[in-house]
């Protein structure tokens, strides 16, 4: 059903399609899918070209509303030559909009190039968008040795209110095991990559749909939900303390359970199972501790070194598909790591959400409770989230701390980022320092 | 300058203590010590695993204690628990003694006003230990109750590290008996204090405590029967005064009136058999003093004499009739069959197999006894030796206190904990006793010597100080030597206290831990990971069937309902799963399906060596099933005597579904390297039947260790 949806989607979209914007004109699209895990990300460089009278600075990018839904993160930036270099990123503003005159059933979002775009000049950038639950297991249900299968669908043509003069797509499975795909004129595979393209010359909102059904046997960890609590001491500790709810979103298990297999043949069967997380905590994290609601959990290992503080935690059992756990790591930071000040506030610099990698979040919520007696707060974070204050009685204090809460529903690992968190306080450390000292 | 050094010396002068002072300070600091010493010594169990629940029944303490927290004192009291015993349910709050979780959330509530964010769990695993230091406080006041001070700070030093409390009192060891020794004792000495002073602050005191005890635990039954015994016992060696009376009545009549609010007790003080030693005592003893007030009056010794003779025989002849008259009338309940299992050790055996399964409530064995007294056994009736050359009413309680529960300590295992304060005291006197005695002896030849080497041999000496002189070299030696013999046995005792906290008492067994090929420390955590297995991937209202042991376990780290649980008040119910677990399939299934259950949870230790488990407790599914429901014979599961699982097992046994839950695809597995498979190591034997099937149950769940298994029950296949 859901194959004839999108089908059905695309084609009412191609029907429907007017040449309504064609000031632009992309002349170039290069489209690269990575289904290399159960998060899929889209990475496409876009050379955008402006025919029209005006100078343009705004770009429309599209995506039909199926996928809009599950979009969890879309970032454009300059387009630069090594792909590998992430460092300092400048990210171009990105609004939704509802232009007039263009088809239903399509989400839009504009870009704002850094200058305008003037008469004939073309300009060259990337973008990223990253989609969850965009793989749908097929076959629905397996058995514990069954290795996991799942679809992906999209266009094979580049969906753009603009006219696209020349364009590729290149699909990246994570094995060479490809059960089916659609074939179309000029579709190549290569290992474990298909390549459909190139195109020249499509119209405005021109699509192809294509299915690919493959295997994927990466764990499908999700995190229904998460609490992270950041707990500022001016002791000189950072707390944090990370509460999952977590549940394998894969194909589901059915069928006879068996500790025999597993044991005897050690990677051959279970393969989609999730048997253990990898946590990348910042350097110099300290007291990591994983436990559950009915006591430590004894399977989990922790190497750091100068760069990071890696933390590999097994769940009490192989996670099957649809199965569930919950589970909560801690563990401490030197204050100095990630508080700062600045014209008189303070203020902590700290990651936003999980540090594990390759899991998806669907509701993520973080409290960072400061210490007694701040005022003037804010928050600085790099995307927009829902946010409120609470207060909360900890060890020792009369009026409670000030609780900062962010929540966000729908996160990628592409959204740690750094976000601070400005306060007063009311005395400072050295004052504290010295207090005790006296006594 | 010259007078600065004079001052400082001055200074100095005034901070030195006399010698009394100085007596107080040393005797202070070593009861702190002694205080901080039985707190840390319980804390093995948090260093060795972590901070958590132990073993069984602690489990359902903590979630009741939990619910307390949650929802208040009134829910709590009004609690219909549905998620055990099903389809039953329990009446928690009629069924339980409420003492502990009121104590846990009260220090809880107490911390959280102090501003002490801490967890309950945090306050549940350490309320065993924080009271295990008070009974030291106690300890030290009883035994200069009895004796004099000394005893009293060896009897706390004592009962500190003895083997016999940690083992019920360690850091997670959650249970009834924490709290209930401290409100044991403390009853008993404010009791023997009253009687002492014939206070009635005192023995209001004791009513008090008696009820904290109610409150704690069943035991106070032995309370209620001890201190009637020993009333009986003065009065009947003339050793009665006002002070007696007085203490005792208070004691009686408002420790019972309170007794009656805790709702599991109720109206037992004046229904059952148990208690009605002590209404009968209280009766008696009005008699008793009513006489003498009428002797005391009457100054004619033949009218008193006649009088006697009617009041007595009328008084017994009311007191046999009402009792009489209570127990065909079926108002006073008889013995239960736990007090007759008490006074008579074979009794369980042939009538209540279900008391009779239980490992701790088995008759002690020497090595146990041994294992946690240690020395104490030796002091014991040293003890006794000196309590007896110096008779008074507080020597003769400890002396009964100590015999009876020495006796109960010999009947079964798990009140050996009752008898380890008597035995402490009075080992604490004889040691006390002893080394007292010696260092006069040193002391006072000491002096001798001295004033003996000053007056040379002056004549004013007597003549047994000149015997004393005489017999002198031999006895300093031998004097020293005993106090170093004396100090090396205590040292041993120190030691093996110590060894038996850390290595025997300190295991969670939830927990289990062995050592690995390399020396190396290997965890089992299997019964968590099937817990939490069941929290988090099974229908909220499922139900569970498991033999009862694992019920408190499952409702509290699984959160899902059970049959049968720790609380055995049901026997037939319990029968029940025994019966479907030593049926064959077909007919189990019949069974589990009246019960509604969706899963079954076996434990199974074949291969790990793990041997208390399902296979090894079968017998007594068989014996209590066997027991309501005739259809299960024990004879059937049995050959030459023996319950078997290899090839020359009984088919019956083979075949049943216990057999075929623990041993399902067993026989395909390599357990021990040049083994065949299906090797059970917790037996030593191959299996017998290795290709079993399952036709209405299915594998849901193992872990990794094979420890914990669990079985979805199938819906039923559709007729067409």
């Amino acid at each position: 059903m859901g194959i004839s949806r999108f089908v059905l989607l695309v084609f009412t979209i191609s029907m429907l399609a007017s040449p309504a914007l064609s000031d632009l004109v992309l002349s170039k699209v290069d489209r690269r899918i990575y289904l290399t895990s159960h998060i899929v990300r889209i990475s496409s460089t876009l050379e955008v070209e402006n025919a029209g009278p005006e100078t343009v600075s705004k770009v429309l990018l599209a995506f039909p509303d199926l996928q809009a839904q599950n979009l969890a993160y879309l970032m454009a930036s300059p387009h630069e030559a090594k792909a590998k270099v992430k460092v300092s990123v400048v990210s171009f503003p990105i609004d939704v909009v509802k232009p007039e005159d263009m088809p239903p059933g399509v989400t839009f979002y504009s870009v704002s190039l850094p200058q305008g775009l003037t008469v004939g000049a073309s300009f060259t950038f990337d973008v990223l968008a990253v989609f969850t639950q965009a793989l749908r297991p097929m076959p629905e249900q397996i058995g514990q040795a069954d290795i996991q299968l799942v679809l992906y669908q999209d266009s094979a043509y580049y969906l753009s209110p603009y006219v696209v003069k020349v364009q590729s797509l290149s699909l990246k499975v994570p094995d060479s095991r490809i059960e089916s795909y659609t074939t179309l004129q000029s579709t190549k595979v290569q290992g474990s990559e298909i390549k459909y393209g190139p195109y020249e010359n499509l119209p405005a909102f021109s699509s192809s749909p294509i299915t690919v059904h493959f295997e994927n046997n990466l764990p499908f960890a999700i995190a229904q939900e998460l609490v992270r609590e950041i707990e500022i001491s001016h002791w000189g500790n950072v707390l944090v303390t990370e509460h999952y709810k977590l549940i394998h979103g894969g194909a589901q298990s059915k069928g006879e359970f068996s500790r025999l297999e597993p044991q005897a043949r050690e990677n051959v069967q279970g393969p989609s199972a999730v048997r253990y997380l990898v946590a990348h905590l910042p350097p110099r994290a300290h007291s990591v501790y994983y436990r559950d609601a009915i006591g430590n959990i004894s399977t989990s290992h922790l190497r750091g070194d100068s760069k990071k503080t890696e933390l590999l935690i097994e769940p009490r059992y192989p996670m099957f598909g649809g199965w569930r756990t919950a589970f909560t790591i801690g563990y401490g930071l030197p204050l100095q790591d990630c508080l700062y000040e600045s014209e008189g506030r303070r203020f902590l610099n700290i990651t936003f959400s999980s540090p594990m990698i390759e899991l998806v979040i669907d509701t993520l919520i973080v409290k960072v409770v400061l210490p007694e007696g701040s005022s003037d707060i804010s928050v600085a974070a790099p995307f927009f989230m829902k946010q409120w204050q609470e207060t909360k009685i900890s060890h020792l204090d009369i009026v409670g701390r000030a609780v900062v809460v962010l929540e966000k529903t729908n996160l990628v690992p592409e959204h740690n980022q750094y976000f601070q968190v400005l306060f007063c306080s009311p005395c400072s450390i050295e004052k504290a320092c010295t207090l005790v000292l006296a006594y | 300058m010259a007078t600065m050094p004079a001052s400082a010396s001055d200074l100095l002068k005034s901070f030195k203590l006399k010698t009394k002072q100085q007596e107080l300070l040393i005797r202070v600091s070593i009861l702190c010590l002694v205080y901080i010493l039985a707190f840390i010594t319980r804390l093995f169990s948090v260093l060795r695993y972590e901070s958590m629940i132990h073993e069984f029944d602690p489990y359902f303490n903590y979630r009741t204690t939990l619910y307390l927290t949650e929802n208040g004192f009134y829910d709590f009291w009004n609690w219909f628990d549905y998620e055990s015993w099903y389809p039953l349910g329990r009446i928690v709050g009629g069924t339980l003694y409420p003492g502990l979780m009121v104590t846990a959330v009260l220090i809880y509530r107490i911390l959280r006003f102090l501003r002490f964010a801490v967890h309950i769990r945090e306050v549940c695993v350490l309320t065993a230990p924080f009271f295990a230091s008070n009974t030291t406080l106690v300890a030290y006041f009883f035994g200069k109750e009895i004796w004099d001070s000394g005893a009293g700070l060896v009897a706390a030093i004592l009962i500190a590290v003895c083997p016999g409390y940690i083992s019920r009192s360690v850091a997670g060891s959650y249970d009834n008996e924490g709290v209930a020794i401290f409100a044991l004792l403390f009853t008993f000495y404010v009791f023997v204090k009253a009687v002492n002073t014939g206070s009635l602050a005192w023995s209001l005191a004791s009513a008090f405590g008696y009820f904290y005890m109610v409150s704690a635990w069943g035991g106070y039954v032995f309370i209620i029967n001890l201190i009637p015994l020993y009333v009986l016992v003065l009065l009947i060696t003339g050793r009665y005064s006002m002070r007696l009376y007085v203490a005792y009545n208070c004691m009686y009549i408002l420790g019972m009136l309170l007794a009656m609010q805790i709702r599991f007790v109720g109206f037992q003080h004046v229904q059952s058999g148990e208690h009605m030693a002590a209404m009968g005592v209280f009766f008696l003893m009005q008699v008793f003093y009513f006489l003498d007030w009428v002797k005391h009056m009457l100054s004619d010794t033949k009218l008193f004499q006649a009088f006697l003779r009617i009041t007595v025989t009328s008084a017994v002849a009311v007191g046999g009739i009402a009792l009489g008259l209570g127990m065909v009338s079926g108002y006073i309940s008889p013995w239960t069959g736990r007090f007759y299992s008490l006074l008579d050790p074979t009794y369980a055996k042939d009538h209540i197999p279900i008391i009779a399964s239980v490992s701790e409530h088995q008759p002690t064995a020497w090595s146990s006894f041994m294992f946690d007294f240690h020395i104490l056994l030796f002091l014991f009736p040293a003890g006794l030796y000196f309590c007896f050359k110096r008779l008074s009413d507080a020597t003769i309680f400890i002396v009964m206190y100590g015999l009876t529960s020495m006796y109960f300590a010999g009947v079964m295992v798990r009140l050996i904990l009752v008898a380890t304060p008597a035995v402490c005291l009075i080992s604490a006197i004889a040691v006390s006793a002893t080394v007292k005695n010696l260092t006069v002896l040193l002391r006072s030849k000491n002096k001798v010597v001295q004033t003996g080497s000053t007056k040379g041999s002056g004549g004013s000496k007597s003549s047994s100080k000149a015997l004393l002189d005489q017999s002198q070299p031999f006895q300093k030696n031998g004097a020293i030597a005993l106090l170093f013999g004396a100090f090396y046995l205590l040292s041993r005792y120190a030691t093996h206290c110590t060894w038996v906290t850390s290595e025997a008492y300190s295991s969670p067994s939830i927990v289990l831990a062995a050592r690995g090929a390399h020396g190396n420390r290997v965890i089992f955590d299997d019964y968590r990971e099937a817990y939490f297995w069941l929290r988090q991937n099974t229908p909220q209202d499922a139900k569970v069937m498991s033999w009862w042991d694992y019920g408190y376990q499952i409702t509290a780290m699984g959160n899902r309902t059970v049959i049968v649980d720790n609380n055995t008040w049901n026997n037939t119910h319990i029968a029940t799963v025994g019966r479907a677990m030593s049926s064959y399939e077909d007919e189990a299934i019949e069974i589990i399906r009246s019960l509604d259950v969706d899963y079954v949870l076996v434990v199974f230790g074949g291969v790990t060596g793990y041997s208390s488990d399902d296979i090894n407790k079968f017998l007594w599914m068989v014996r209590i099933g066997g027991g309501v429901f005739p259809v299960i014979k024990e004879p059937d599961y049995l050959v030459n005597g023996e319950y078997r699982v290899d090839k020359g097992a009984a088919p019956k046994m083979l075949n049943c579904l216990m057999y075929k839950l623990c041993y399902y695809r067993f026989g395909e597995m390599m357990t021990e390297y040049g083994k065949p498979p299906g090797y059970d190591r917790a037996r030593g034997v191959e299996i017998g039947n290795k290709d079993v099937k399952l036709e209405h149950l299915e594998e849901a769940f193992t872990t990794s260790n094979w420890i914990v298994r669990i079985y979805r029950v199938k819906p039923p296949n559709n007729r067409w």
